[in-house]
């Protein structure tokens, strides 16, 4: 009782902990906090989307017209391009004369976009200060580039990183349902006692090997192998990603599924051998159809363990964050962008927030799994009444 | 007056006995390690626990008063300054070492040597193919560090001139796993720490003056400052514990400790 009650708490905590970290995301400004974005005050231009000033930063957009503004091309600029403009005399030993250099630089420079520290915002600043709109559920579910840590303003964008979960997943269960299917229906109905007690314990191991080992395995035996069969010119694929975590999977689907069927009562094997009907046709017609949900749980299982796996997938996938087009090209999950970032985010800043995000959707997805799964084993009570 | 004895000895052996706690960077992580052993062979009485986790982890915990020096691999960010400064504890910056990159591509590659403009159209996704920059026609295969590294962030700031990565850029875990997809991938390039580069891989000449002239990275030229991508490690710490972890911070910073600098693979600090 009181261990339960614990347990259950601590998963609450846990839960309240995430979601509380991660709807903190919306509160927050895409730009990096203590800084601003200011531009020249008679610029017609008033606001700039998040990824609109990524692009003017990578130089993709050089005039404001693209950005509804005059024909002029942008001047780019950033704190450390001061000493181009002042000299450090003219700064000041402790920079005391930094703020009113920054209002003088916007105000002379009609094409002038400035990213600094609002520290060094003058009480006087004679330029416009951008807005910068906070960071809606559209951009975070909707946008197509995941980079946090660009400046000035990050691109949060979650679309590609929940496709190559979900696109990894599903290539993972395609590949390890039939042949754990079959496996199960070999050591349930066909292998004798001898094979049995000596291939259980074998493929139960499969599920004891630490997830690096695999990820280690698949990036040295896995990766070169794609890249040879397919001739591609990089292995690292959703593919390798695929079977990996296909492998890792097979153990739960196994099992599962063979307990499952060797709970078909002994009569109605029986009565199937009795008519007439051969042992495959017994298996097929009888045993799979009788075990059907115990055989959807354990695949469904095997997905939950597919889904939520970090290391093995971090280091086969390639973590590209780009849109997956195929099984044959990198892609990059939620789980090893978590395990990946955590580390070096400053904490309950907007890059941390986004990495609790990003858990908040992994559990949702899991849990959706876990409701299938009691949803499934519920049905199957209701059929042997 | 008993009590006063306990309480002065009690000062003393703290003083003497201060546990000190560095934490963050995986990158600074064995040298401050290596650091740290050394130091207490000669210091019987210091006691310093050194952990790693990321330069933000290391930085978290100097906001949170959990660690006395925190390291790091890129610059402190604004907003932690910011949370440094409303918490009350102004800090102190410390270049321990430097850290060179170097840019590999596998070993059947022809070509040896990039401008620093060739690697940021490269790294932002503008090159291609291997035949843009005298190279058979092969797709190139990108790899780069984590976004959270801080050699990712040092990367882009110093040869891409502060441009995005494309997202094509193929993002690997951790150096080795660099090093191993680069030697089996024929069109890879790739960045890693000089202390990381075998025989497996390429190093590739890098030109930061337009192609005039082209250096190999090695210690020498990194010690010369003629190989252009280095990068300083840092340590922060509190002033309100200076007294306390200056000794070792000096220490590091000694001949000695800079000898073991050039042992774990990074730059000694140029006197």
């Amino acid at each position: 009782m009181l261990s339960s009650s614990i347990t259950s708490l601590t998963v609450v905590l846990i839960v309240v902990f995430l979601f509380k970290e991660g709807i903190g995301l919306f509160n927050q400004k895409p730009v990096e906090p203590g800084y601003v974005i200011a531009i020249n005050k008679n610029n017609k231009v008033k606001e700039l989307s998040s990824v609109q000033l990524k692009n003017i930063y990578d130089q993709k957009i050089t005039h404001w017209s693209e950005v509804g503004g005059t024909h002029d091309s942008i001047v780019l600029f950033q704190l450390e391009d001061i000493s181009n403009y002042y000299s450090d005399e003219q700064i000041g030993d402790n920079m005391q004369n930094l703020g009113s250099c920054m209002s003088r630089l916007v105000d002379s420079l009609p094409n002038i976009i400035a990213f600094f520290p609002d520290k060094y915002l003058d009480k006087k600043f004679q330029g416009t200060l951008l807005e910068v709109d906070k960071v809606t559920l559209h951009d975070f579910f909707a946008g197509k580039e995941w980079i946090p840590t660009a400046k000035p303003s990050a691109q949060l964008g979650v679309l590609p990183l929940i496709l190559g979960t979900l696109w990894v997943s599903l290539g993972a269960i395609l590949l390890a349902l039939p042949l754990g299917l079959a496996a199960a229906v070999y050591m349930s109905e066909i292998a004798n006692e001898r094979v049995r007690r000596i291939m259980k314990p074998l493929i139960e191991l499969l599920a004891g090997i630490p997830s690096v080992v695999y990820g280690f395995f698949g990036l040295v035996i896995i990766v070169p192998l794609i890249q040879k069969t397919f001739d591609l010119p990089v292995g690292e694929t959703g593919l390798a990603g695929s079977i990996v975590l296909g492998i890792m999977a097979l153990p739960t689907i196994i099992t599962i599924s063979e307990d499952a069927m060797r709970n078909t009562p002994r009569a109605m094997k029986e009565a199937s051998l009795a008519l007439g009907a051969s042992r495959w046709q017994t298996i097929y017609k009888v045993i799979i159809p009788y075990s059907i949900s115990g055989i959807s749980a354990g695949a469904i299982l095997g997905i939950g363990r597919a889904i939520g796996e970090t290391m093995a997938v971090l280091m086969v996938t390639g973590n590209a964050a780009v849109i997956p087009h195929s099984i044959l090209a990198p892609v990059r999950t939620i789980p090893a962008t978590i395990a990946a970032e955590l580390g070096e985010t400053s904490n309950g800043g907007l890059h941390y927030k986004a990495l609790f995000a990003l858990g908040c959707i992994l559990f949702l997805i899991t849990l959706f799994i876990n409701l299938t799964v009691e949803f499934i084993s519920n049905r199957q009570k209701h059929n042997k009444h | 007056m008993k009590s006063k004895t306990i309480l002065i000895a009690l000062m003393v052996y703290t003083s003497v006995n201060f546990a000190q706690k560095i934490k963050g960077s995986d990158t600074v992580l064995p040298l401050s390690q290596k650091e740290a052993e050394t130091y207490m062979k000669t210091n019987k009485a210091a006691k310093i626990t050194v952990t790693g986790g990321g330069s933000g982890v290391g930085l978290a915990a100097l906001v949170d008063n959990t660690t006395d020096i925190a390291m790091s691999s890129r610059k402190i960010k604004m907003d932690e300054k910011i949370k440094l400064q409303d918490a009350g504890r102004p800090y102190k910056e410390t270049i321990v070492a430097y850290d060179a990159l170097s840019v590999i591509v596998n070993n059947s590659n022809k070509v040896s040597q990039l401008t620093r403009e060739q690697l940021e159209g490269i790294f932002t996704g503008k090159i291609k193919n291997w035949k843009e920059v005298g190279g058979d026609d092969m797709q190139m295969v990108v790899y780069s560090r984590e976004s959270s590294s801080g050699t990712f962030e040092f990367f882009k700031e110093h040869v891409m001139n502060k441009k995005n990565y494309a997202a094509s850029v193929l993002s690997m875990p951790a150096t080795g796993a660099i090093v191993q997809s680069v030697s089996q991938t024929k069109g890879a390039i790739g960045y890693i720490g000089l202390a990381y580069t075998d025989k497996s891989v390429k190093d590739l000449k890098v030109s930061y003056d337009a192609g005039k002239t082209y250096i190999a990275p090695s210690m020498e030229t990194a010690k010369n400052k003629t190989y252009p991508i280095v990068r300083p490690l840092y340590y922060y710490y509190a002033t309100a514990v200076e007294k306390a972890v200056k000794p070792f911070v000096d220490y590091v910073l000694s001949a000695e400790g800079q000898k073991i600098v050039e042992q774990v693979g990074y730059v000694p600090l140029s006197k």
